[in-house]
């Protein structure tokens, strides 16, 4: 940043008072589109062209084929059983979190951070090292029939681990906001728990919870490291979509790769298109308070 | 369970309910699952720990992600608050455009941006053809783990940096041009203080999750053993070989020192809100 | 009796929020509760309605003893400083909800709970507004429908807490006088939490003043501000001038001049004294009349509606004193910044001893 001249008032008038001179916006704004080109723009510009490299016919084949298929069966079933769950979880422990004052609730609070400090990777091992077929716990399970690491039930419950705080995450900062009074109003009315959770808090934080269960979701699709760790990559059992597109890349099958990593990136893009939908229309008519 | 007794009876219901149901979860899902490191460290004995955690590919392991992770951060910081700046200060075409993909690297799964970068950066890759001219290699070499990392945690510096920035009061800034500073003191004395917490935060965040970072960093960074294997991949491969007490003490590691981190953040945030306090 | 406290006990840690505290009111009276924020008023409010459970004590609300009952049975109308209306509900539902929520057995037919609730509404006349959200409605209208919401239950007392405080003047005015009508209308045993002493004096039956979790003074508005009973609540109620000083020989110091103590206080011993004058009990002259008078100039002057604040520095006192003169006098006796006046106290109260407030 140059030193601008103070008395420069000519600068295009932002809906702010005073502005940095032209020279110095024209320059900042360069840069940072330079580094979104870098960044944002080439990665998603390279996944289209490598994906329609070898035509529409290659292109739908790829996300035709039978095991890619199987991958995005597993990973709606996954999506379909994690985000409910963490749903219930989200709910509850804001719930608790928001109505009450008790000892421990920062210690509560960031237990809710946890995953994010935590490597993908550390979050599958920790689901073998309990349930693993060669753990205690796990060799009993499986002497009963049922196996947990590299099968279905594993991915979903690393999955479950790296996306639980999400929906909380939203939920809490908005209903603290919304504070306790509606729901005592209804207490003092002779509301029971249920009636007030059902009639008042729910619809309050609907849009919240819907919100963050989209984030759930997104994550809950494009989650790697940890589902990578408990799935043992068997084709057409245990691939799910960025576990297949990692196996046909380091096939050097580069155009099915980007292909099916297409389906992901139309995912993404529809997830930030909503995020920032809803964001604005929470601004727009944000708490009534 | 004493832990998170209520204060006082309270009046509005569910406590109980809420609060048991969230404890069951938490210690089924992270509590349990996580103590399951330690449990399997504890068994190797004290030698054996310290000798699978400084065998010399763990230790080049540990160098790699930290200095990566830590070099992408700091890009991310400056990064971060040159997009923070501009999407809140100035109006210009494709602003919302922009603003809405910060987002992207959240959304985009991990295995996905790894690809890309792989592939932009190859040889024969649209960048990595560029670069070739200069006899600059991106691929298999930390730089290209770094340009990973560097777009992983990008998101966490602006989405704390924006915020702040578009709560600090013009009027403060209005004053110091009043009394004479210049753009450029006014942003080095008066905002960039007030935007330093949020920009720690974010940078810690961004450099938390690049320790971390796992499927945006395999395919570019090509493995090779004592020069580009990171920490998680490391996890990976002791665990491919069965070896569970050399995974978990590596992941116990990893873990101490992200946690650490995270809680120094913390100490440093209550730190500086007592300090405007007073 | 309406509502019947006994000796109630809060609480919050260390912190007395309420101090074995009693208090009856008549049933169908309005009574306010005022006093400085923090002084436990809203505790106290809380506490009759449920949201907050006293440490000891009990609640007996029109002969029922309510103590122990969970909130939903305790059968009261709860106003809240920010109305707390259902967000996501329009306002015949915000009103109707009490009813709905009824057990299937206790619930009145649907046609019923409309009529009442239409009712209701036009009782606060916001029966054009039916089906609007909280959010469509001003802070004012807003608080009628609460207050329509509250009423809805039949309740056997209506609680209010600071009601009016977050509208702004015009509206909080108009909806004190007419929540005054309405009250006579209904007259329902109501309590309202204030601690602003215009609102508790225009329109309270009685009024009681709290203080640090105890009751410095309870009765009629008249009583309340013609007789405080101690230098708190003469304090607390309008505009005052305080004079430190010392009571001694039957004389109370007032900067330099004496004045003749009280009856009460005439053989007390020497004491620390505060002496309390009224701004419009003090007289203004440009000629002496009496030798005790105050000679003073006139060091500020404000327009306050009809009167005339006027702030004087007097010879021998260490702080001016605020006056306040009907505008025709100010105009008469050609009163003006920088004038020399004569100042006669018609009226004083002394309280022995350091108050703390």
């Amino acid at each position: 940043m140059s030193q601008p001249d103070t008395n420069n008032s000519k600068a295009p008038v932002v809906n702010k008072r005073i502005s940095d001179p032209q020279s110095v916006q024209v320059l900042l704004i360069g840069l940072t589109y330079l580094f979104f080109i870098g960044f944002i723009f080439l990665p998603l510009g390279l996944v289209f062209t490598q994906a329609f490299q070898k035509g529409w016919s290659f292109y739908l084949e790829s996300i035709r084929e039978p095991y890619a298929i199987e991958a995005v069966k597993l990973t709606l079933l996954t999506v379909a059983i994690v985000v409910p769950i963490n749903a219930v979880f989200g709910v509850s422990a804001a719930w608790a979190i928001t109505k009450f004052n008790f000892k421990g609730k920062t210690a509560l609070k960031s237990l809710l951070d946890l995953p994010f400090a935590v490597s993908p990777v550390i979050a599958g091992l920790i689901f073998v090292l309990l349930v693993g077929s060669r753990t205690p716990f796990g060799s009993w399970l499986g002497e009963h029939g049922i196996k947990i690491i590299f099968s279905t039930p594993g991915i979903i419950i690393a999955t479950i681990f790296v996306t639980f705080p999400f929906i909380a995450r939203e939920l809490i900062p908005l209903m603290e906001a919304q504070g306790r009074d509606e729901e005592e109003a209804a207490l003092t009315l002779g509301a029971r728990g249920w009636q007030i959770f059902g009639k008042i808090t729910l619809p309050n934080i609907r849009w919240g919870l819907l919100y963050g269960m989209i984030l759930c979701g997104a994550r809950s699709i494009g989650e790697f490291g940890a589902v990578s760790v408990v799935s043992g990559h068997i084709r057409g059992q245990t691939n799910t979509i960025p576990l297949h597109v990692e196996i046909l890349y380091s096939e050097y099958n580069f155009t099915a790769s980007f292909a099916v990593a297409s389906l992901l990136v139309f995912l993404a893009l529809l997830t930030v298109v909503i995020k920032n939908g809803m964001e604005k229309h929470f601004h727009k008519n944000s708490l009534h308070l | 369970m004493a832990l998170f007794q209520a204060k006082r009876r309270n009046i509005l219901p569910g406590f109980g309910l809420s609060m048991g149901y969230t404890v069951f979860y938490l210690s089924a899902i992270v509590i349990v699952p996580l103590s399951m490191i330690f449990i399997n460290t504890i068994p190797m004995g004290w030698e054996p720990f310290l000798n699978a955690v400084t065998a010399p590919r763990v230790l080049a392991s540990y160098r790699l992600s930290f200095s990566t992770a830590f070099f992408a951060a700091l890009f991310d910081g400056f990064a971060g608050l040159l997009t923070a700046w501009v999407l809140v200060r100035y109006r210009f075409p494709g602003k919302d455009f922009l603003d809405a993909l910060v987002d992207l690297p959240f959304a985009l799964p991990t295995a996905v941006a790894g690809i890309c970068f792989a592939t932009l950066y190859s040889p024969i890759g649209w960048l990595g053809q560029l670069l070739s001219h200069w006899n600059l290699q991106i691929i298999n070499s930390p730089t290209g783990i770094v340009i990973a990392l560097v777009f992983i945690g990008f998101p966490f510096v602006v989405r704390t940096i924006q915020p702040v920035l578009e709560e600090a009061e013009q009027e403060i800034e209005e004053a110091a041009h009043c009394l004479g500073a210049t753009r450029w003191q006014t942003f080095r004395k008066i905002l960039l203080p007030h935007l330093f917490p949020a920009l720690l935060t974010g940078v810690t965040l961004a450099f938390a999750r690049g320790i971390g970072e796992y499927g945006s960093v395999i395919f570019i960074a090509g493995n090779l053993p004592m020069k580009t294997e990171i920490a998680p991949l490391m996890i990976m491969s002791k665990l491919d070989q069965f070896d569970y007490a050399g995974a978990s003490a590596v992941a116990l590691v990893l873990l101490c020192i992200s946690f650490s981190m995270l809680l120094l953040l913390n100490a440093v945030q209550e730190w500086q809100q007592k300090e405007y306090r007073s | 009796m309406g509502i019947e406290l006994q000796n109630i006990n809060k609480k919050f840690g260390e912190y007395k929020a309420i101090d074995n505290l009693s208090l009856s009111i008549p049933s169908g009276d309005l009574i306010a509760l005022l006093g400085p924020s923090g002084c436990g008023k809203t505790t106290l409010l809380r506490i009759i309605a449920g949201l907050e459970l006293a440490d000891s004590g009990k609640i007996i609300l029109e002969n029922k003893d309510t103590t122990n009952l969970p909130p939903r049975k305790k059968n009261v109308g709860f106003v809240f400083q920010h109305y707390a209306l259902f967000r996501r509900l329009n306002v015949f539902e915000n009103v109707a909800f009490g009813l709905k929520v009824l057990p299937f057995k206790e619930r009145p037919p649907r046609i019923e709970i409309r009529d009442r609730v239409e009712h209701l509404l036009k009782l606060v006349q916001m029966d054009w507004a039916l089906n609007r959200y909280p959010s469509q409605l001003s802070g004012g209208q807003r608080q009628r429908v609460a207050l329509a919401r509250a009423l809805a239950v039949n309740p056997r007392v209506l609680l209010l807490d600071e009601p009016f405080s977050a509208l702004d003047a015009k509206v909080r005015q108009e909806l004190r006088r007419w929540l005054r009508k309405l009250h006579d209308e209904i007259h329902v045993t109501s309590i309202f939490v204030t601690h602003d002493q215009e609102e508790a004096l225009e329109l309270a039956d009685k009024i009681v003043v709290i203080n640090k979790g105890r009751i410095e003074q309870e009765g009629t508005p008249q009583e309340v501000y013609d007789h405080p009973a101690n230098a708190f609540v003469y304090n607390f109620l309008g505009n005052v001038n305080v004079f430190h000083g010392r009571i001694k020989n039957g004389k109370v110091s007032l900067g330099d001049h004496d004045l003749d103590a009280p009856d009460e206080l005439k053989y007390i011993e020497e004491k620390p004294s505060q002496t309390f004058v009224r701004p419009h009990e003090i007289g203004i002259s440009r000629i002496r009349s009496n030798e005790n008078d105050l000679v003073g100039i006139i060091h500020e002057v404000r327009l306050q509606g009809g009167q005339i604040g006027l702030n004087i520095e007097c010879e021998g006192l260490d702080n001016p004193i605020e006056a306040e003169v009907p505008r025709e006098l100010f105009v008469n006796l050609q009163l003006a910044k920088g004038v020399q006046v004569f100042v006669t106290i018609n009226r004083v109260r002394v309280f022995a001893g350091d108050y703390e407030i």
